[in-house]
């Protein structure tokens, strides 16, 4: 991956806007009242470096709106399932973290984010963790790793939506600025849709939001076909 | 305040007044959205929220009338028993019209569960949202009945998402008949 300190890592340039996510997985006790559940906890970051309308502090809204839709996408499509994070049942289990950082805001960020995460979720290589039975401690193996189970492949395509009628697909900065309002639809491979997010902005007719999911699933199979040529040509053979 | 079964939720309105300089917007009204949870400190699910409500309302209100100027909407939750953000998308509604601000048009919001067999229900509890295969909420336009504002949980199919949306929308009308007849009985007494 493209760092070399997490455990799964993707680096992704959609236009000019660019967006890296590392995945570092740690150990803990899974919750009480789900104990055969794993967590995977996303986080968006909007740095000031990336654009001059976010000033450094605590996260703004577009940052935790964005992470609570990233969430999202994780649970609806359920790329990964948190009972196969689970290594033992109410003892142990793993903890994705998955930093979602934009080093390069021109619009779009919803896209990058949810190719970074996908991408980077594909790099991942997990040690085999076992408990041993007599003492009770967990023991990692470093040199047997084994990637991640990733059951299905979210795609999004954001549209910007101007006065009702133009709809602009993956838009850039300026674009988004002067659109009237958003839609991001996410589909995975088998044409369902795991997300429809339109948060306000003008009002579209049901013809009109049919059409964006359509382009959306059309979008879906290119997409996939280049994160698959990607993470083949760095697999080791 | 709307409660539509047993969730319900406390809106405020305050505006159009005047706006913080960091805040405010050289040709149009600056609108805040602040929701607060029933228990515990806004987080970052609130904040989602609070984004989805901005700018549904944001564009309903016809803020170049009032620029340079703040619009604040508080929303407090009072009791969660499933369909939260229709309920709270219906509150901010009636608060703008209760207020009197100019609207290009009103907007109701509709949730919508789909069972695993493959019924669809509208206005879920939380038993019968946790139980669903999918939720989705829908804010329909009073004009046309067009979509201003959508949100899923859960995965399902295009054509059912379709369903989904023709149900929301034929549901508005009833809701739309419900703010009528408020607002007659409100100022019928006056």
């Amino acid at each position: 991956g493209s760092i070399t300190t997490a455990d799964g890592s993707a680096l992704v340039k959609l236009g000019n806007t660019t967006v890296i996510c590392g995945v570092k997985a740690e150990l803990a006790a899974p919750a009480v009242d789900s104990a055969n559940k794993g967590y995977i906890v996303p986080n968006v970051e909007l740095p000031s470096l990336c654009a001059e309308r976010f000033r450094s502090g605590p996260p703004g809204e577009e940052a935790q709106a964005a992470s609570q839709f990233i969430a999202d996408v994780i649970e609806n499509s359920q790329m990964i399932v948190k009972e196969d994070l689970c290594i033992a049942n109410g003892k142990l289990a793993w903890v994705l973290y998955c930093d979602i950082i934009c080093l390069d805001y021109d619009g779009n960020l919803l896209d990058a984010s949810v190719f970074a995460l996908l991408a980077a979720l594909k790099n991942v290589q997990l040690p085999l963790v076992t408990i041993n039975e007599e003492t009770g401690l967990s023991e990692v193996n470093f040199k047997q790793k084994n990637p991640l189970i990733i059951r299905k492949h979210p795609v999004a395509t954001s549209f910007a939506i101007f006065d009702d009628t133009l709809l602009i697909v993956d838009p850039t900065a300026e674009e988004e600025d002067l659109a009237t309002g958003t839609v991001t639809i996410v589909t995975d491979e088998e044409g369902r849709l795991c997300s429809v997010h339109k948060p306000g902005g003008s009002p579209l007719t049901g013809a009109k939001l049919q059409d964006c999911i359509s382009r959306a699933i059309t979008r879906h199979k290119e997409v996939k076909k280049l994160i698959d040529k990607v993470i083949k040509s760095i697999t080791p053979k | 305040s709307v409660s539509p079964g047993d969730t319900s939720v406390l809106a405020g309105l305050y505006g159009p007044g005047e706006a913080k300089v960091s805040k405010e917007l050289p040709d149009r009204a600056a609108l805040e959205v602040l929701l607060r949870p029933k228990v515990g400190l806004p987080g970052v699910l609130e904040r989602s929220r609070e984004q989805l409500l901005r700018q549904t309302c944001e564009a309903v209100i016809l803020g170049v009338l009032h620029p340079r100027t703040a619009i604040s909407l508080v929303l407090q939750v009072l009791s969660d028993a499933g369909s939260l953000l229709s309920c709270c998308l219906n509150a901010a509604c009636m608060a703008l019209l209760d207020a009197g601000l100019p609207l290009t048009t009103l907007f109701c919001g509709v949730t919508c569960a789909l069972q695993p067999d493959g019924t669809i229900l509208l206005d879920p509890t939380a038993r019968q949202e946790q139980e669903a295969r999918a939720t989705l909420t829908f804010a329909i336009a009073s004009r046309e009945r067009k979509v201003l504002m959508a949100t899923t949980k859960g995965s399902c199919s295009v054509e059912e998402m379709q369903q989904c949306l023709a149900t929301a929308q034929r549901a508005a009308d009833t809701i739309f008949q419900f703010y009528r007849d408020s607002v007659r009985r409100r100022y019928s007494k006056s």
